[in-house]
């Protein structure tokens, strides 16, 4: 007996709420937008300079004794957030500590790292400090700077290669499925205001890779069954491509979302920011390159005169084999 | 139908082999760790039988490149440092000052009087008495200039005069500017690089970045301070004769002299001459020894030219103070008592032995040519990056084992087939970073979790197909074969793609997020290898043997 997710045939017509899931889409991103705007990022030190701590104690911890102990430091803008994790110890108690770049300094200042922590230690005795990480404002600018210019660069390689593996509708529905899942996944860390490093624009970009991945699945069939059927009207062929590459495009979202579920529950509190951006990007992915890839995809419409004879001889593919 | 020729089927399984036999190391990762030391050890210096005994805990016949453990799995200091350049244009423009003076001075009819006038410190400013004598003035000085020797400053010269009205100009020229800066940076390397090789930490990082930048990564130390306190110190050692001692510290020290503060008496002052009489480039050793009265002291030793100007120094100006400057305090100023010829000396403070000891390293070492501002600087503690292994560890079965069962309970035999692919992609990722002698950082796990998840979709997208194909192909023979050939398009589009970001993501990252790049990309290869090649020869001889009539995917 085998386990079957999806039913070997499906006959779905994923175009029949396509004002509603269309129309989901785009209220999603405008939210994401506002919230973007309206709460901003919790950019991280990689972004805005500064320092963090990471502090480890035994004792019970209590975030208020350590902001009044750094209280007389005058650091200006200090977060103090406890972390909980399932794979800490009993008597583990682990908070993150962060302050911003003191005014005037143009690199990084041990002195104040060094207050902070005896500040700290003068309440907590046993408190020990695993992590000291400290980005100066003149770094942060440029990591912003590159992690802009990173993003546009993948989406536009990505633009032109699908452009010219199909066509330029092809090219469009797939960017704008990158564009709804990058938004919508910068929506979810400005609403919940998680942390917003280094790590995350990778993440991003591993979103635009595998959201990639399932739209170009989908449109490989697309492409395919024009060719096959050249009689059925677009929107009969899209829902027959969705619906044969229904059970793949399932099957590997789960297998994906399953070893991405372990590292965010098992995989520590250090990496939780980027694998926690992996697994929305993975569904917000599968969801988009089901109905916003083919929507546009449908509006736009398609040349349906493919001049090329047969699916595999004008395909520079054709001729690789084990 | 369905038919591999046996030279490809070798070829397959040789790559697989290979892999495996190159990621064995890592499962036996502190045995080999041990070796790989032992070996470098016996090989500096001399066998005894512990060493002996960690070597052959490894045959030596086997590969033994590990995975670099990245500063969050390991626990170590990051700094990222930008070299003041401008530093060294000064240095430069001041050794100009006595030259041209020189020059000068010979045509003293002509020029007049010269005086060095107040100015930015990469100009040297000139002021002659006699306007009239520029044009000579300019002349001269020109000849001083010397052809820059790089790539793209040919036929440049290394300075630039002008003149306006009694004020002569010289300024260093762009193409001077930029050979400076490579130099700067190359010897700023050189020297952190020897720096932290003498402390003898594991694979240290250090690398240029960009411009003007230096990144330094060393594993196993206790913390950015302590990597900042070694390669932050200048350590620019001069002698220098002492005009005076004051404790006014706004006194003018006049022309040709500096004021420079006492190490260990507050508020002193020595008064001293701009140019040094030896300086720590002429020094050839530096060792941590004790003084006459027992106290930690660093032992120098001149080359034959310091040690010839150091002698003629000390025997003109005997009786006379000379002072010890290291990075622009007085260390101590003793007296010249004799003719100090034999060119070695002894420098004692009020230090300690751990000081001595860092102090004869720095020396040693030699000067950095500029000082350094720390960027970004992050410390991980050892036991933080431990946690971060065993919990990547754990994170990494649970999800290899749930992504196994799921493959098999979906696919059967074919899922089985799929899973031992999966389990040779895994472990040919590992092979190919030891190979490379990549380093594999906590983001690095996550990609090949998220290679693990991703992997199985190339055989997800074949295994579909063939399904499909089954019910209306001629036979299952025919119908893995369709669905291997259907199948390959949409594999090699959308890894193409995702290899692509890998790309991008690997030019424009740095640090923990190219680590996650190098094992996504690799990931991507292996496992479009694994599901094309491996598994597809894997069903073919098992379809060979059973020669099945039916075939359920």
């Amino acid at each position: 007996m085998r386990l079957k997710l999806v039913p070997s045939e499906t006959s779905f017509d994923f175009f029949k709420a396509s004002k509603v899931t269309f129309g989901l889409s785009i209220l999603a991103m405008i939210f994401s937008a506002v919230v973007f705007f309206s709460a901003g990022l919790n950019f991280g030190i990689d972004f805005k300079g500064g320092t963090t701590i990471r502090t480890e104690s035994t004792q019970v911890l209590d975030v208020g004794i350590y902001r009044d102990a750094l209280q007389p430091l005058e650091l200006g803008d200090v977060t103090i957030t406890q972390v909980f994790d399932p794979t800490f110890a009993e008597d583990q108690n682990v908070a993150m500590v962060r302050f911003e770049a003191q005014v005037g300094d143009e690199s990084i200042a041990a002195e104040t790292v060094i207050a902070v922590q005896s500040a700290l230690r003068s309440v907590d005795p046993v408190v020990s400090f695993p992590s000291v990480e400290s980005v100066g404002p003149k770094v942060s600018g440029e990591l912003v700077k590159t992690a802009i210019l990173a993003v546009i660069a993948a989406i536009s390689a990505v633009l032109f290669y699908i452009w010219l593996r199909f066509e330029w509708q092809f090219a469009l529905g797939a960017v704008a499925a990158l564009v709804h899942d990058i938004v919508l996944t910068i929506g979810i860390f400005a609403l919940f205001q998680i942390p917003f490093d280094l790590a995350i624009i990778a993440a991003l970009l591993t979103i635009v890779g595998y959201s990639l991945n399932d739209t170009v699945v989908v449109f490989d069939r697309v492409r395919e069954n024009l060719r096959k059927f050249k009689k059925m009207d677009l929107r009969g062929v899209l829902n027959l491509s969705i619906n044969d590459t229904l059970s793949r495009t399932v099957m590997t979202s789960v297998t994906t979302l399953l070893a991405l579920i372990a590292l965010l529950v098992l995989g520590g509190d250090v990496i939780r920011g980027f694998i926690f951006a992996m697994t929305w990007g993975v569904i917000v992915g599968t969801y988009s390159s089901v109905f916003v890839a083919t929507n546009i995809l449908l509006y736009l419409g398609v040349k349906r005169d493919w001049s090329k004879p047969d699916a595999n001889a004008g395909n520079q593919f054709a001729n690789v084999d084990a | 139908m369905l038919q591999i020729q046996t030279w490809k089927r070798v070829v397959i399984w040789g790559l697989v082999v290979l892999g495996l036999v190159f990621a064995l190391p890592n499962g036996f990762y502190s045995r080999v760790e041990g070796h790989n030391d032992a070996v470098v050890a016996i090989e500096n210096g001399g066998e005894t039988p512990e060493l002996a005994a960690a070597r052959d805990a490894w045959p030596a016949w086997m590969p033994s490149g590990l995975m670099n453990l990245g500063l969050d799995l390991r626990g170590g200091a990051h700094l990222l440092a930008e070299v003041r350049v401008e530093d060294v244009y000064a240095d430069r423009i001041n050794g100009y000052w006595p030259e041209l003076r020189n020059v000068l001075r010979d045509e003293r009819a002509v020029v007049g009087t010269i005086r060095r006038q107040p100015s930015a410190p990469d100009v040297l400013r000139v002021k002659i008495s006699q306007p009239d004598g520029m044009a000579r003035a300019l002349e001269l000085v020109r000849g001083l200039a010397s052809p820059v020797q790089t790539l793209a400053g040919v036929g440049s010269t290394d300075i630039e005069v002008s003149g306006a009205g009694d004020i002569l100009t010289l300024t260093l020229s762009e193409a001077e500017r930029l050979a400076t800066d490579v130099r700067t940076l190359q010897q700023s390397l050189e020297i952190i690089r020897r720096r932290v090789d003498e402390v003898g930490t594991r694979e240290p990082t250090i690398q240029r970045q960009g411009e003007r930048r230096i990144l330094i990564q060393v594993p196993g130390i206790g913390s950015a301070e302590e990597l900042k306190a070694l390669i932050g110190t200048t350590a620019k050692l001069t002698f220098h004769p002492v005009v005076g001692r004051t404790s006014d510290s706004t006194v003018a020290a006049g022309a040709r002299n500096i004021l420079v503060p006492s190490l260990d008496e507050p508020g002193v002052f020595y008064i001293l001459e701009r140019t040094p009489v030896v300086n720590g480039e002429d020094l050839v050793d530096a060792q941590p020894a004790f003084d006459q009265n027992g106290a930690p002291a660093v032992n120098f030793r001149f080359n034959p030219t310091g040690a010839r100007k150091f002698g003629d120094y000390t025997a003109e100006n005997i009786g006379s103070p000379f002072a010890i400057v290291l990075d622009n305090e007085v260390i101590s100023a003793p007296t010249i008592r004799d003719h100090i010829s034999g060119g070695s000396g002894i420098i004692s403070g009020s230090y300690s032995v751990e000081e001595s000891t860092k102090l004869a390293i720095l020396l040693r070492a030699g000067a950095l040519p500029a000082e350094m501002t720390f960027l970004e600087e992050r410390t991980i503690g050892p036991e933080l990056g431990q946690d971060s292994i065993d919990a990547g560890k754990i994170a990494a079965i649970v999800a290899g084992i749930s992504v196994l069962v799921f493959m098999g309970l979906s696919y059967g035999l074919f899922g089985l087939i799929a899973n031992v692919a999966l389990i040779i992609n895994v472990a040919m990722i590992f092979g190919l970073l030891s190979m490379i002698g990549a380093t594999l950082t906590l983001p690095g796990i996550a990609g090949i979790v998220l290679t693990v998840g991703m992997a199985v979709d190339a055989n997800v997208l074949i295994f579909e197909r063939i399904r499909e194909e089954l019910k209306t192909a001629r036979g299952p023979a025919r119908a893995i074969e369709l669905g291997y050939e259907k199948a390959l398009s949409a594999i090699i589009d959308a890894n193409i793609t995702t290899f692509i970001t890998a790309v991008i993501l690997f030019i424009m990252g740095s640090g923990p997020v190219r680590g996650f790049a190098v094992t996504l990309g690799l990931g991507i290869m292996t496992s479009v290898f694994t599901a094309i090649f491996v598994t597809r020869l894997i069903i073919v001889m098992w379809f060979e043997r059973r020669r099945p009539k039916t075939i359920e995917v």
